[in-house]
């Protein structure tokens, strides 16, 4: 091996012109910089096929595109209120929110902590109006009943009058709301501008949120 | 999972069902496995998009969930499945397959199936007739039962089959999943169902329903509300329905063999190919190298007359089939006139082999074309042994099999004389491995996807402002008709951009299909 080494020194099993360079020379310049974005192509390429198949599938998958745009499963962000809290937003917000899916899946096909409120779907005006307005005059009603029977009952007493301030304003409270209610309902029914379909008067806000976080901690 | 998987299974659920479900699926398809909460605070979204979004990707199959490390005491984990995300490119296909071979109805039933994940029969059969009633002229309406046959035609031939029921031991069904069985003894295979392809019987009758346009969209909203709620009543609860993704993949491939066999022999002989691949249908398994033998006789009688072929010209034909390079039938025995089978592993690995030397041909020329097919065969060769058989001149045969190298399309194998690998004293011959080399090219084929749809979203949102720019321009002037005739034109050269782009995507799309089907065969087959 050793003594061989000086004979068979520049010999080498193939052509060594074939490699482009003799020896001693120095070797071709290194690339510096990245490949272009854009490298320059040696040929053109082939046309794209044509026919009545492929313009069917064009035309079919740009359908399937817009359309998937307005299912349910394309899910958008709840925009962020970015500075005060407006009026409109009652009437214009009622759309999105994080805490509630838009399609009903099969739960019984979904781990239970995948769960969370459907968004039900908001029934015309003329009905809530319906079921809502006597049932606000009945509450009216029994809440006005009650303050008569209590200050028949309880007109001696000091505490009484605190009792009828407190129910009154409970009474406030509750014909506060009621009256709220009553006025949107008004609000609505009157023509505004804007989808009242879309409205969600948070009656069920707050239903659910983080009360499936009762699995393992770790 | 590659960088370029991940980046094509980004894009295609931006596309599809926006940018949270795109941020909560590339993060999980990049962590293998998560827990909800982990992906929560990972992803730092809030908990209920979360939630939404993943709802959104297991009602499509492209997510499944499974108890998890800790066992079923601890909480459930969720992982992608990238195959399913990567079958959206291919939808149009499948719909128009469909459409090929069931009409209009199999056409808008895998449509609806597709793009609402699984879906009831009772459902389905009510919106696509609502569909076709919308499309028939007025005062004719689609019957149900017209609808319930093609669905059935559909199972039938497998084509949908039913979503594999949850196994989770002795739950209830009326609970949620709370104890789902860990992954790996989960059954994930549908077909592992015995009940996989069995109708149910439903109580349906009636006729599509026609929406008055002025109604709106409330009146859709409260229908398909309507439609969802009276499912209950159809007797098919809980048994949903999905796209048999593999049997439409077979489709493709016996489609894909019996076009190669019509372009290199001719169209007689793709027929009989064709005749003996629908008989073998039935009885073939999915990952089978081959067709179950058919003999030569059963060939003939389940030729189609209108084909005319005499007996001794079928045994013709066949014989040159068998002997064809491209070793698409072969003969496997004498009895009954002679057995034949399709070669089905063998016929992918020669469409893959004759994509691979066509992309070298587009991209380095007809020679370059030459001397990796020369490899191909001749396996090991030396360079001056290519010089001589490819019959180039040393330069430029030196200068192909240069670039080809350093393109990774051919590779160096080093046979050394000695241990310590001298120059001198080494062979160095060139080769090229078709598994490798077809990999290579699959992801060649999903980056250019991947820059087929970026380059189709900057379009989109350069005319939007350019678009807007001109409608301010045309308030501003008053020249509308000059302004007007360049919006068009813009929106004109945008349409067509757009148009090629599109179906650039779905013909490297076929291409995907062909690399996928040959890498996964080599794998069954190992």
């Amino acid at each position: 091996m050793a003594g061989s080494r000086g004979r068979g020194r520049s010999q080498f099993t193939f052509n060594v012109d074939a490699l482009g360079f003799g020896r001693g020379d120095s070797l071709p310049t290194s690339a510096q910089t990245p490949s272009p974005l854009f490298p320059p192509m040696q040929f053109r390429p082939v046309p794209l096929q044509t026919g009545e198949e492929v313009d069917y599938m064009l035309a079919l998958k740009q359908e399937l595109r817009a359309s998937s745009k307005n299912l349910p499963f394309h899910i958008k962000a709840a925009r962020t209120k970015t500075d005060v809290a407006r009026y409109s937003d009652k009437y214009q917000n009622g759309e999105l929110k994080n805490n509630c899916i838009e399609w009903s899946p099969d739960w019984s096909r979904m781990p239970k902590e995948l769960c969370i409120k459907v968004r039900k779907p908001r029934k015309t005006g003329a009905k809530p109006q319906l079921k809502q307005k006597p049932k606000v005059a009945a509450k009216k009603e029994e809440v006005l009943q009650k303050l008569e029977t209590l200050e028949k009952r309880e007109e001696e007493q000091h505490s009484e009058e605190e009792e009828d301030e407190e129910k009154k304003k409970q009474n406030d409270e509750e014909e506060g709301p009621d009256a709220d209610e009553d006025y949107d309902e008004e609000e609505i029914e009157d023509e505004t501008d804007y989808i009242m379909s879309y409205f969600d008067n948070g009656e069920d806000f707050g239903a659910d949120s983080d009360d499936n976080m009762d699995e393992a901690v770790y | 999972m590659t960088a370029q998987e991940v980046r094509l299974c980004g894009l295609l659920l931006q596309e599809h069902f926006g940018n949270v479900v795109e941020k909560v699926g590339t993060h999980l398809i990049r962590s293998g496995v998560l827990t909800l909460r982990a992906l929560a605070h990972e992803t730092k979204l809030p908990l209920d998009l979360v939630k939404k979004s993943l709802c959104v990707l297991v009602q499509h199959g492209m997510c499944t969930f499974g108890a998890g490390r800790r066992g079923p005491a601890g909480p459930v984990e969720y992982r992608i499945n990238c195959e399913h995300i990567f079958h959206m490119l291919r939808y149009p296909r499948y719909i128009y397959t469909a459409k090929s071979l069931y009409g209009d109805t199999g056409e808008l039933i895998v449509e609806e199936i597709l793009q609402r994940g699984q879906m009831t029969m009772s459902s389905t059969v009510k919106t696509v007739a609502d569909r076709l009633t919308h499309n028939m002229p007025e005062g004719q309406s689609m019957d149900y039962s017209e609808v319930v046959s093609a669905f059935s035609q559909l199972v039938e031939t497998h084509f949908l089959q039913r979503c594999p029921p949850l196994a989770s031991a002795g739950s209830s069904s009326s609970g949620a999943v709370d104890t789902p069985l860990p992954f790996a003894t989960q059954p994930t295979e549908p077909e592992s169902n015995p009940d996989c392809y069995k109708l149910p019987y439903i109580n349906l009758t009636g006729q599509g329903k026609r929406r008055r346009s002025s109604e709106g969209g409330e009146a859709e909203q409260r229908a398909a509300k309507k439609a969802r709620t009276d499912n209950s009543e159809c007797g098919d609860d809980g048994i949903y329905w999905q796209v048999n993704f593999q049997r439409f993949h077979l489709h493709f491939r016996d489609q894909a063999i019996i076009s190669a066999v019509s372009c290199k022999l001719d169209q007689t002989s793709s027929e009989i190919v064709r005749t003996m691949l629908r008989m073998s249908e039935v009885t073939t398994p999915a990952h089978a190298a081959f067709t179950q033998a058919l003999s030569a006789n059963e060939i003939f009688r389940a030729l189609q007359s209108s084909y005319n072929i005499a007996r001794p010209n079928l045994d013709q034909y066949l014989s040159l089939l068998v002997d064809d390079p491209m070793e698409f039938v072969g003969k496997t025995g004498d009895s009954g006139g002679g057995m034949y089978v399709v070669n089905l592993h063998r016929a992918l690995a020669n469409l893959a082999r004759a994509t691979l030397e066509s992309v070298v041909q587009e991209r380095f020329g007809s020679r370059s074309a030459r001397i990796f097919r020369l490899l191909l065969r001749k396996r090991h060769l030396e360079q001056k042994q290519v010089e001589d058989f490819a019959m180039i001149p040393a330069k430029e045969a030196k200068d192909m099999l240069y670039t080809l190298l350093s393109e990774n399309l051919v590779q160096l194998q080093e046979i050394p004389k000695t241990p310590d690998y001298a120059p001198s004293r080494t062979f160095y011959l060139y080769t090229v491995n078709q598994l490798p080399t077809a990999r290579l090219l699959l992801q060649h084929c999903y980056k250019t996807v991947c820059n087929l749809i970026e380059r189709r979203l900057y379009e989109t949102k350069e005319n939007k402002r350019l678009l807007e720019k001109s409608q301010r321009i045309e308030a501003i002037l008053a020249s509308l008709q000059a302004t007007g005739a360049e919006a068009a034109q813009l929106t004109e050269s945008l349409r067509h951009h757009i148009n090629k782009l599109d179906s650039s995507e779905n013909q490297v799309d076929e291409t995907i299909f062909l690399l996928e089907s040959y890498i996964n065969s080599t794998k069954t087959s190992r």
